[in-house]
């Protein structure tokens, strides 16, 4: 008898995997002791003893890759990622936190601060507070540059309590007011009492003109979030400052991120190995904490378990917690779909985002391939 | 920076400044795609030195060049992901609107 290759008999179907290949590739098992088949066979040859082609094919890759949303408004949205893999999903959540940029205050001018927050941790309270301006209308500062129109955006701050007032007054961060001509505080090198001067002082900073006469601020000012408590003020006590920002990173700091968080879970997946019936259904549901399992009539007084809503599934594994139930319950985590949510801080909306985010990915490959010519 | 032997351009490390893991994993993943690869790999040689190697060995082919398609390659999963994307919110928009009248 000739010898056929395993790969050539005929009930082995052509460039699929068997079962449970396949099951062990695409999910992660949640066993009751620790999850296995965590990781993710990336290895184009992986399957090449079985005649399987583990390679990327981009156009299988646009055939198969899927966007949802599932919630979306102008802070937050949600959305399933379906068909791609663990790596890339993971860049574009990196990018997100760290490599978005926004404005953020990053210099503070103290002229008078008699309240109880020292200055540095005034100043760190004013550099978290979002600022609401597409950072892409801005310029990056670098170290040399004179703080202009195109790279820094001033706030004042001018609070007092009146002595004798007898409470105490709060400052927001809507009393922070924009300054769209720039510093008004003028430079220690500039001699006020000139007499015979009659240009203006040099402030710390040099604006050629007014940011709000620019078409994207004329009819929107600038703001940041309302509503964030900066500091108290006793009677008497005053702040006075001026709050300079600029552009900025999430990995200088936290502070330029544009995310409150970005983060994204794989689709968890709820399947009963036998049926379950009767009391054991019942026990089903009641183990439940988030009600993944309803009970359906089967007619004639029996009942059975059906998933209901596996999405809602958080792993805990209290079904299968108990003895013999791992042989009725299966949990598993399907590794390509992505269960993707964006939180923004209020600059940019997270859809635009997460464009955003995209685009920086492909801006890194560009250089690289540039680089390497 | 690249460093690899004149005689064997199928292999070789190549260091990149100022990434991390966000393009290196990724790259990693689409090298480990590409049927030519034999062995890829990455490493931060140091946490506070903002660089990484990317180690490729090819089954002959310049290591460099195809380095270079595995990042053409990212750049087109990249593209296809922002077009999919924009049009799911565009769609998801559309769908919202027509609800609410
Ligand atoms: S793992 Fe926890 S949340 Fe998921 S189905 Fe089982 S009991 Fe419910």
């Amino acid at each position: 008898m000739p010898k056929t290759p395993l790969w050539d008999l005929p009930e082995l179907p052509k460039n699929e995997l068997p079962l449970h290949l396949q099951l062990q590739k695409t999910r992660v098992f949640c066993n009751n002791d620790a999850p296995t088949h965590t990781e993710n066979i990336h290895y184009s040859g992986a399957y090449a003893a079985m005649g399987v082609d583990n390679s990327l094919r981009l156009d299988e890759f646009r055939k198969n890759f899927k966007v949802k949303i599932i919630k979306l408004n102008e802070e937050d949205m949600e959305f399933d990622l379906i068909g791609i893999d663990a790596s890339i999903a993971n860049a574009f959540r990196r990018i997100l936190i760290s490599e978005v940029p926004t404005m953020a205050i990053e210099k503070v001018l103290v002229a008078n601060s008699s309240s109880v927050v020292q200055d540095e941790v005034l100043a760190h309270r004013l550099g978290l507070i979002p600022i609401i301006v597409d950072p892409r209308l801005f310029d990056y500062m670098s170290e040399n540059d004179i703080p202009n129109e195109k790279n820094s955006i001033v706030f004042k701050l001018h609070v007092k309590n009146k002595r004798g007032s007898g409470e105490r007054r709060t400052v927001f961060s809507h009393d922070l007011q924009w300054l769209p001509f720039g510093s008004e505080y003028a430079l220690p090198t500039e001699n006020p009492s000139d007499p015979n001067s009659n240009t203006k002082p040099k402030t710390y900073t040099s604006y050629t003109f007014s940011q709000d006469t620019l078409p994207e601020f004329s009819s929107n000012p600038i703001t940041v979030t309302p509503g964030i408590i900066i500091s108290k003020l006793g009677p008497g006590q005053e702040i006075e400052l001026e709050a300079h920002a600029c552009k900025g990173l999430g990995k200088t700091h936290a502070k330029w991120s544009p995310v409150a968080t970005a983060w994204y879970r794989m689709l968890p997946e709820v399947i009963l190995l036998q049926d379950i019936e009767d009391e054991d259904a019942e026990e089903l549901v009641k183990k439940c904490p988030v009600n993944v399992f309803d009970i359906e009539d089967m007619g004639k007084g029996r009942k059975w378990a059906t998933v209901a809503r596996p999405r809602a599934c958080t792993l805990c594994r209290e079904c299968i917690r108990e003895p013999g139930w791992e042989e009725k319950v299966a949990l598993r985590r399907v590794k390509d779909h992505f269960i993707f949510t964006i939180e923004s801080t209020g600059a940019l909306p997270p859809e635009v985002l997460f464009t955003e985010a995209v685009k920086i990915l492909e801006d890194k490959c560009e250089r690289l391939i540039t680089e390497m010519s | 920076m690249e460093h690899g032997s004149y005689h064997d351009l199928s292999a070789s490390t190549v260091e990149l400044k100022d990434e991390d893991h966000t393009l290196a994993n990724s790259l990693r993943f689409t090298l480990n795609q590409d049927p030519r690869v034999t062995l890829c790999g990455y490493s931060i040689p140091h946490p506070s030195e903002a660089k990484v190697n990317i180690r490729v060995q090819t089954t002959g082919d310049p290591a460099k060049e195809v380095l270079k398609d595995s990042c053409q390659d990212l750049m087109m999963i990249c593209q296809h992901v922002r077009s999919t994307f924009d049009q799911a919110v565009a769609d998801f928009k559309n769908n919202q609107s027509s609800e609410s009248e």
